[in-house]
This record gives structure tokens, C-alpha cells and sequence, in this order.
């Protein structure tokens, strides 16, 4: 499995889980993964958009207990 | 043996935290049982929102400083003596003098820097208003604008999350005033699929742009500047031609920080209720430099600061934590010229912003002066 770092966006209005994973990903290198957790639903869906969008990939997203959660792996 | 606390930054959070305490510990001063130490980085203590007016004219440059020893309490030990490396196992900073100095408790506050230099081209193709230096060359370049294509462009991570937001709905009015305007297609770019990171600023920002024919494009995350074509593009494939490109720069922590191993890209580890560092009790950071997901911006190091000015007077007098920080956030947004919003939020409560108002943009004129209140610890 790759070296996978998490962020802890529950609760987060401002940024918000988007906005601190992109700025993540420009702090780790191409194969890396970041998983970010959120209490906002939205999540879910915006950031696989966005990450299809750029051309990273997504490679897990659900819900575990109090949130939701996103895992993608820079692909360059 | 006296208690050695040492605060490391001179700005906002770290010197609202050592007027603060030492206002709290006057008595264990005077008795010589604590002592507080700043390390700081310039002579000179800078009001930073204050510069989002530099580039209009709105506010002569000498406003924006004071000088950071009349600016501290006279309790406060003061050192222009930049940090080097802070190691938090042996618990003593070294600094660029050589000097080195031991703590009980340290309160890191080093802050963040921009970065255009990490985006091939902005450095060169771009003006922006976050540093002195940046707002006087963007006052220029506006001096000497006589139309054309207009980019605001905005980076991720950043700080003070409003201001970008404002210097378009500012620069809309002022070139409006230049009799510019008709002549101008002022586009705004953002990285995520809305306006704002904050929903509700989102949703009244989208009326407010189509009404004043602003554009915008979102999902735009800047991949390169090419000067000399004059575009810039994004990483998710758009390219825009500009005349004048204003930007705000992705930021950075303090290089200490990353040189000091604490953290990655600057920002160090840290407890969102208790604002230490989740291995070192007696390690608090404060404001711009933590990892917390919340706004970097002027009144969170403020907020946070109020926190740990508590715990610390607590913990040196009763040995005993006072309170958690609650995740508060309070930022006035200048909609124009004349008019201005707010919106607060902690981690429980989504913000809220009401109807802009003329009322709410004199009062954040008027805190420009009370500012240095809040610097002293009196606010």
C-alpha cells in the first residue's frame, strides 16, 4: 500500500475538506495517497469530481462513523 | 527557578500572546518567578489587512506600522534574533546569532509566507497585494492600466480567505471611478467549484458578481503563468489571456518550521481544542503556523491567541488548563468601497454573513485604528 497521510477536515466551514486536500497534494510526492475526512456529505462527491477532473484518482471513498471519508493518490 | 515561557514571532498571535500574559502574570513578573521572551524577525510590526488598501490609495503606508517594542508591554523581553531551529525534545531554540535559548514553555507563532515562486511564471507575470513590496508594484500597475482583461486569481493555501473577494469587488468600484470599467473584463478564479470556500459567502458572492458583470471561473487551480503570452492556465486544462494578473500566492509555514523538522509545507501539527502539538504538553502554536483546517486569517490567531494567553496564565500560576478553543473565526468583508459584511463560525456553528451595509464597512475602517489595541492585548 502507499504511504498514506490523513486529514482531519470534520467540522471545517473555512477552507473546507476540498481546499486542504489541494493544498495537501502539493506537499506530497506522485504515488502518495491522502485520505481526508469530512462531516459534510458533499464531500463525497466533490472531491472524486475535482480529482477525475485534475487526473488523480480516487481510491476509496465511504462513511465510517461520524463522517465521510476520501482517498486519493497523486498521480502527478 | 523562574518559569522561562519563549514566544517565537513577532506578529499578530505572538504579540497579542505576550502582552496578554504578561498583563495576567504581573504579580509573578515582578516577583521574578516567570519571564517572557519574544524572538522576532523585524524592528517594525505591521498591520497586514491594512495592505488590501495600498494598491487604491485608501491609506497612507506609515498607517500600517508601528514600531514592535513600543507595540510590546515593557514586561516582554525583546530579541530581533530569527529563529533557526526550534527543538521541542531538548526544549531550546537556536537563533540566527548563535544564541540559544531554553523554555519551559514555548509558543510557536512563526506565521506563513508567500510562495509564487511555487507556480512556474506567477512570480514574474503577476501582481499582488499580501506583501508591502507586492501592494506598491500593483498600485502601480493599476497607476498605469488603461483596460483590458483583469484576473483574480486565487491559490491554494492562503490566508485572510475573504480578502480575494474583496480586492475584486474593490477593484470593480475603483476602476468604475477610473472611468475604466467599460473598457475593462474583470474575471475571477477560484480553486474549488464555488466562489468561496465558505458556502453561504459562496452563495452571495454568485449575485453579487452577476450583477456586477464580474466573471468567474471555477475548479481553476493554477498550473502555469507563461509572461511573455500573457496566460495563465490551470491544472484542470483551462487557459485565460490577461492584461494585468493579480494574485493571491499559495503560502507556505516559516522555513524554521520545516528545517526544525515540526511540520510539512511549514505548518505544524496541532490539537484543534487545546492548540499544542499533540506530543509536547508544553508546545502551543498559534495562528497562521498550525495544521488546524480553519481559516488563516488575522482574528483566528486572535481568538486562538485569547485560548492560550488562559491556559498559560492558568498552567503557570494554579498548574491547572483554563479552556479549549472553540474554533472561532471572525472576519469582516469589504463588499466595495463603501460597504462591507462579516461572517463568524467555530467548529459547531456555520457562518452566517448578513446584508452588506455601509454601517459594517465604517466599522471595519475604525478597527483599522484599534488594531494596535488588539496588539497591545487590550482588545
Amino acid at each position: 500500500m502507499s504511504e498514506r497521510k490523513t486529514i482531519d477536515a470534520r467540522g471545517s466551514f473555512c477552507p473546507g475538506p476540498l481546499m486542504e486536500l489541494i493544498a495537501a497534494l502539493k506537499l506530497i510526492e506522485v504515488g502518495q495517497e491522502i485520505e481526508i475526512w469530512s462531516t459534510d456529505q458533499g464531500t463525497a462527491k466533490d472531491v472524486p469530481e475535482w480529482a477525475a477532473k485534475v487526473g488523480h484518482e480516487t481510491v476509496e471513498s465511504g462513511e465510517k462513523d461520524d463522517h465521510w471519508y476520501v482517498v486519493v493518490k497523486k498521480t502527478k | 527557578m523562574s518559569k522561562k515561557v519563549l514566544i517565537v514571532g513577532g506578529g499578530l498571535a505572538g504579540t497579542i500572546i505576550a502582552n496578554g500574559l504578561v498583563r495576567h502574570i504581573g504579580q509573578e513578573i515582578r516577583k521574578g518567578d516567570v519571564s517572557v521572551t519574544m524572538l522576532g524577525t523585524s524592528d517594525t510590526h505591521m498591520y497586514q489587512p491594512g495592505l488590501l488598501y495600498i494598491p487604491f490609495g485608501k491609506i497612507r503606508e506609515r498607517e500600517l506600522f508601528r514600531p514592535q517594542r513600543k507595540v510590546l508591554d515593557k514586561r516582554v523581553i525583546f530579541h530581533i534574533d530569527p529563529a533557526t531551529n526550534i527543538d521541542v525534545e531538548n526544549k531550546k531554540v537556536t537563533c540566527e546569532s548563535g544564541t540559544v535559548h531554553e523554555y519551559d514553555y514555548i509558543v510557536i507563532a512563526t506565521g506563513s509566507r508567500l510562495m509564487p515562486q511555487n507556480i512556474p511564471g506567477l512570480a514574474e507575470g503577476a501582481h499582488w497585494l499580501y506583501d508591502l513590496d507586492g501592494a506598491r508594484k500593483m498600485r502601480d500597475a493599476l497607476d498605469n492600466f488603461e483596460g483590458g482583461k483583469v484576473i483574480v486569481n486565487v491559490n491554494a493555501p492562503h490566508k485572510c480567505p475573504v480578502a480575494p473577494l474583496e480586492i475584486t469587488f474593490m477593484l470593480k468600484e475603483y476602476l468604475e471611478s477610473k472611468g475604466l470599467w467599460d473598457r475593462t473584463e474583470l474575471t475571477y478564479t477560484y480553486p474549488i467549484g464555488r466562489l468561496h470556500a465558505l458556502e453561504p459567502v459562496a452563495e452571495w458572492a454568485k449575485p453579487a458578481m452577476d450583477a456586477a458583470g464580474i466573471k468567474y471561473e471555477t475548479f481553476f487551480n493554477t498550473k502555469e503563468v507563461d509572461p511573455a503570452a500573457k496566460t495563465i492556465g490551470s491544472e484542470e486544462g483551462v487557459t485565460l489571456d490577461y492584461d494585468l494578473l493579480v494574485t493571491i500566492p499559495p503560502h507556505n509555514g516559516a522555513e524554521v518550521i520545516t528545517e526544525s523538522g515540526l511540520g510539512d509545507g511549514g505548518w505544524v501539527p496541532t490539537d484543534r481544542h487545546k492548540l499544542t502539538h499533540p506530543d509536547h504538553n508544553d508546545v502551543f502554536i498559534c495562528g497562521d503556523t498550525t495544521n488546524i483546517p480553519i481559516s488563516k486569517a488575522g482574528s483566528t490567531a486572535h481568538f486562538e491567541a485569547d485560548t492560550i494567553i488562559d491556559n498559560l496564565a492558568s498552567l503557570l500560576t494554579e498548574n491547572r488548563w483554563a479552556r479549549d478553543y472553540d474554533g472561532k473565526v471572525f472576519c469582516f468583508v469589504e463588499t466595495g468601497m463603501k460597504t462591507g459584511t462579516y461572517v463568524w463560525f467555530n467548529y459547531e456553528t456555520p457562518p452566517n454573513p448578513g446584508a452588506p451595509s455601509q454601517m459594517i464597512h465604517w466599522f471595519k475602517l475604525a478597527y483599522n485604528r484599534l488594531y494596535w489595541l488588539s496588539a497591545r492585548g487590550l482588545l
